[in-house]
């Protein structure tokens, strides 16, 4: 111990190691927090068991095989039912500790207790034992995955939230490996968090405002034991919806974990897209662990409280409801505890900005699995004021077939994945017959569904990384998931999906036009849509699984981002590019409220009016696959006036010529997109739209979609018209 | 290798030369050393790193440190540091809150 140590010790007096046990100096710790917290001189350890009847903290050396010491705690290190210690004299830098937890093992009863495993802490700030992504490990390690002490010394410089209003984002879904892995990239460590950190200017000149992260907390990728069937090769657990350790970032995805510095990697991650005006939101999975059913392995949870932890039916068995094998006890209070713990950890050390929660239906399970109609955890989180202005979005349904979108519990703060919007777009653009009303429900940002919680309730996506890509959706009637070793028959089936005349690749210039043209209105929809809409990372640059709607174990080519399709598609693109700079710059877009169809600012039109091919005259029939729509300027949110919008999208094979609504005096329609019109990129540069030829028609292509602004006409402009 | 640690300031310029392995049994004395440069009130802290074989994460922990030691006005370059430091530097972020420089 340096001299400077020992002036540290003395300046506390809750620095003074009062007992000695297997050669540490240490003394009773503080119930809180829960895990391994640096204190004056050392370390408190703390954590949580009810059931135990013995238990150990275990220290290694890092990557010893075998512990160092093994140090019980004395009956008077417990209170209630938390072990706490502090240890004296720690190198943190090259400690490793676990948990050995003794008690009962009596399934039936719910105990799984086996003192010969060392358990991970729930809590570990920091976890080796995958430091670097894929490499093979020692599979006979009596203990895989170590928690480590970190230090939140991080330098956030002025980093503040962004508090981006929710109705305002533009959400961008990605994988922090998948983003930069592949070799076209460029970037200097491919696949990690920096890597990401060095395409920050392409996020910002693609105009998204946010980032959604698939699961970035530990997790094991080699967890899958299956094999890739025609080419042999290991299959990963490469999505991470798997956890292992809920507050330690995941080291594999860090150029730097093998030096232990992933949480600083990663906070720089997030710090830079903070300055770039990006929001983070991390892919969150409480409904399950890694520990499985009770064939899985023994990680933490099961062998310190499995009663606690896990839902258990009366005869002690795993309910299933993740379909993954286990089900998380999200609501005893201990795991709330836990859960709430964890989330308010992301906020203050990472600066994480919200939180997209897989499988949340089953958040509002009780410990027996029956829906709850007020469910504590939701409300606490909802209410919780570290949490207070981060963005909470739900997967509102669960794998047992709790399906909650529209009526998720929300408290007013709740936003959810809109998977009726996703299926009802899907459906209309396909050319399906009976899809019109309700596309025209899900643009106005799904009022059936979200009316009085606002517009922004409603996170509209079309395409996610479960599922086909944008492009695989225009190229694929069905799913091709041969390579994921289950013969084809995982993945979803009902993907509304239309291959546009061709199953997979196509040389024929029809089909690729055609193809082209359906991701440009699926796009088109998804940004002139109320709510926030979320895009998946490489849609913009037509990125392709080959029909593989279910990648969770392809960690290649089939998911990685080839920034290779940047130039090459470079038309799908700009479009996007565009679309989004449109949305940024029309606030009547991103109004918080759902429209009603009437003119409360007394404008002469409403906020939203529906046109068919003759305007005013919206067509709701079964045959009907042409849908517009106009918002009125003067109902813009902020009460700020904004350009009319009208957007038509024409699922027909046929084209049509729309009357379009006749604008103000002294205004006139401008064209600012058209999807099957031959001009660069299919859009006009923001602010520059031309205005049309014939004010008061429009000639809409089969399979097409347009994009107006109505304005006023400078003089200039009137010298022009025809 | 043995690690040494000096200190010299020289118009308010405060430079410190690190030789041998900076580790957590070493970051101790480059904390003492970064205490007493911050006290000499220098506006620049200069961190000559050739001599530095090998700097664990406790090292690179310890350039946090500093930055936070010597307060934001202050400029703190690192120089020298060897291509693998320099790197691990870079991509944990660091090299936001001090210069790298080449020898």
């Amino acid at each position: 111990m340096s001299p400077r140590d020992v002036t540290e010790m003395r300046e506390r007096v809750d620095a003074y190691p009062t007992h000695r046990i297997a050669g540490h100096r240490v003394r009773a710790g503080r119930p809180f927090p829960y895990g391994a917290t640096p204190v004056p001189g050392g370390v408190n350890f703390s954590v949580y068991s009810d059931r135990a009847t013995a238990m150990s903290l275990v220290l290694f050396e890092r990557g010893a095989p075998e512990p160092a010491a093994e140090l019980p705690f004395p009956a008077e290190f417990r209170t209630g039912s938390v072990y706490a210690m502090t240890v004296f004299g720690l190198d943190l830098e090259n400690l490793e500790y676990g948990f050995r937890a003794d008690g009962p093992f009596d399934p039936v009863t719910g105990d799984r207790f086996d003192a010969r495993r060392v358990l991970s802490d729930p809590y570990a700030r920091l976890v080796s034992g995958r430091d670097v992504w894929g490499r093979e490990p020692n599979w006979n390690d009596v203990y895989p995955y170590r928690a480590q002490v970190v230090n939140d010394d991080f330098d956030w410089g002025d980093d503040t939230p962004l508090r981006i209003p929710t109705e305002d984002l533009v959400i961008y879904e990605t994988h922090v490996r998948g983003f930069t892995r592949h070799p076209s990239s460029g970037v200097t460590a491919p696949g990690t968090y920096a890597g990401l950190r060095e395409k920050i200017p392409y996020l910002r000149e693609l105009g998204v405002n946010c980032v959604e992260l698939l699961p970035v907390f530990e997790f094991d990728e080699l967890d899958n034991p299956r094999s890739n069937p025609v080419t042999g090769e290991r299959l990963h657990n490469y999505w991470g919806y798997n956890t292992v350790s809920f507050f330690a970032p995941k080291a594999g995805y860090a150029a730097t974990g093998r030096f232990g510095m992933q949480a600083d990697e990663f906070k720089s991650l997030v710090r830079e897209l903070h300055r770039a005006g990006i929001e983070v939101v991390l892919d969150v999975v409480f409904n399950h662990t890694a520990e499985g059913n009770e064939h899985g392995p023994t990680i933490s949870f099961r062998g310190l409280d499995n009663a606690t932890y896990y839902m258990l039916t009366p005869d002690g068995q795993y309910y299933n409801f993740s379909g993954t094998g286990n089900t998380v006890n999200c609501n005893h209070p201990v795991v709330r505890d836990f859960v709430l713990g964890c989330l308010r950890h992301w906020v203050a050390e990472y600066h994480i900005d919200g939180f997209r929660f897989d499988l949340a239906a089953i958040l509002d399970r009780a410990p027996d699995g029956t829906p709850l109609p007020n469910p504590p955890l939701l409300e606490q989180l909802a209410y919780d004021p570290v949490l207070r202005h981060t963005k909470l979005i739900a997967e509102a349904w669960d794998a047992a077939g709790l399906y909650q979108v529209g009526h998720f519990p929300n408290y007013g703060r709740w936003s959810e994945w809109n998977g009726k919007y996703r299926d009802a777009v899907r459906k209309f653009i396909k050319g399906e017959p009976g899809v019109a009303g309700e596309l025209a429900t899900r643009m106005a940002g799904s009022p059936d569904l979200y009316w009085g919680r606002g517009a922004a309730a409603s996170v509209n996506f079309i395409t996610a990384h479960d599922g086909f890509t944008l492009n695989d959706l225009v190229s694929y009637n069905g799913k091709h998931n041969e390579a994921n070793g289950e013969g084809n028959n995982d993945g979803a089936n009902d993907n509304h999906s239309w291959n546009c005349g061709e199953e997979g690749p196509s040389a024929s210039p029809h089909v690729r036009d055609l193809r082209m043209r359906q991701m440009k209105n699926l796009l088109v929809i998804l940004l002139t849509s109320q709510g926030v809409p979320m895009i998946l990372a490489g849609d913009e640059v037509g990125r392709t699984q080959l029909g593989n709607n279910n990648t969770y174990c392809q960690d290649n080519e089939l998911s990685w981002f080839d920034w290779g399709l940047v130039e090459a598609n470079a038309e799908l693109l700009e479009f996007t590019r565009g679309l989004i700079a449109f949305r940024h710059a029309h606030p009547v877009l991103r109004n918080t409220e759902h429209p009603r169809g009437v003119d409360s600012m007394g404008s002469g039109y409403p906020d939203v009016s529906w046109h068919g091919v003759r305007a005013w005259h919206p067509d709701w029939s079964d045959h009907c696959r042409v849908v517009a729509l106009m918002r009125c300027g003067r109902h813009a949110k902020g009460g700020v006036p904004d350009d009319h919008v009208y957007v038509a999208v024409n699922a027909h094979w046929e084209p049509h010529d729309m009357e379009l609504p006749q604008l103000p005096d002294g205004q006139a329609w401008h064209l600012f997109a058209d999807t099957g019109a031959l001009m660069p990129y299919g859009m006009h540069p923001l602010g520059q739209e031309p205005l049309l030829e014939h004010p008061g028609r429009y000639h809409l292509g089969p399979h097409s979609a347009v994009v107006l602004v109505g304005r006023p006409v400078p003089t200039t402009d009137k010298e022009m018209a025809p | 290798m043995t690690f040494d640690v000096r200190l010299r300031v020289n118009e308010r310029v405060a430079t410190i030369e690190l030789a041998g392995e900076l580790d957590a049994s070493s970051a101790g004395r480059f904390h003492e050393t970064i205490d007493e440069a911050a006290a000499t009130g220098s506006i620049e802290l200069v961190i000559r790193a050739e001599k530095l074989a090998y700097m664990s994460s406790a090292g690179l922990r310890s350039l946090v440190f500093a930055r936070q030691k010597m307060g934001d006005d202050v400029r703190i370059a690192v120089v020298g540091a060897t291509e693998p430091v320099a790197h691990t530097i870079r991509l944990a972020g660091f090299d936001h809150s001090i210069d790298l420089i080449d020898a």
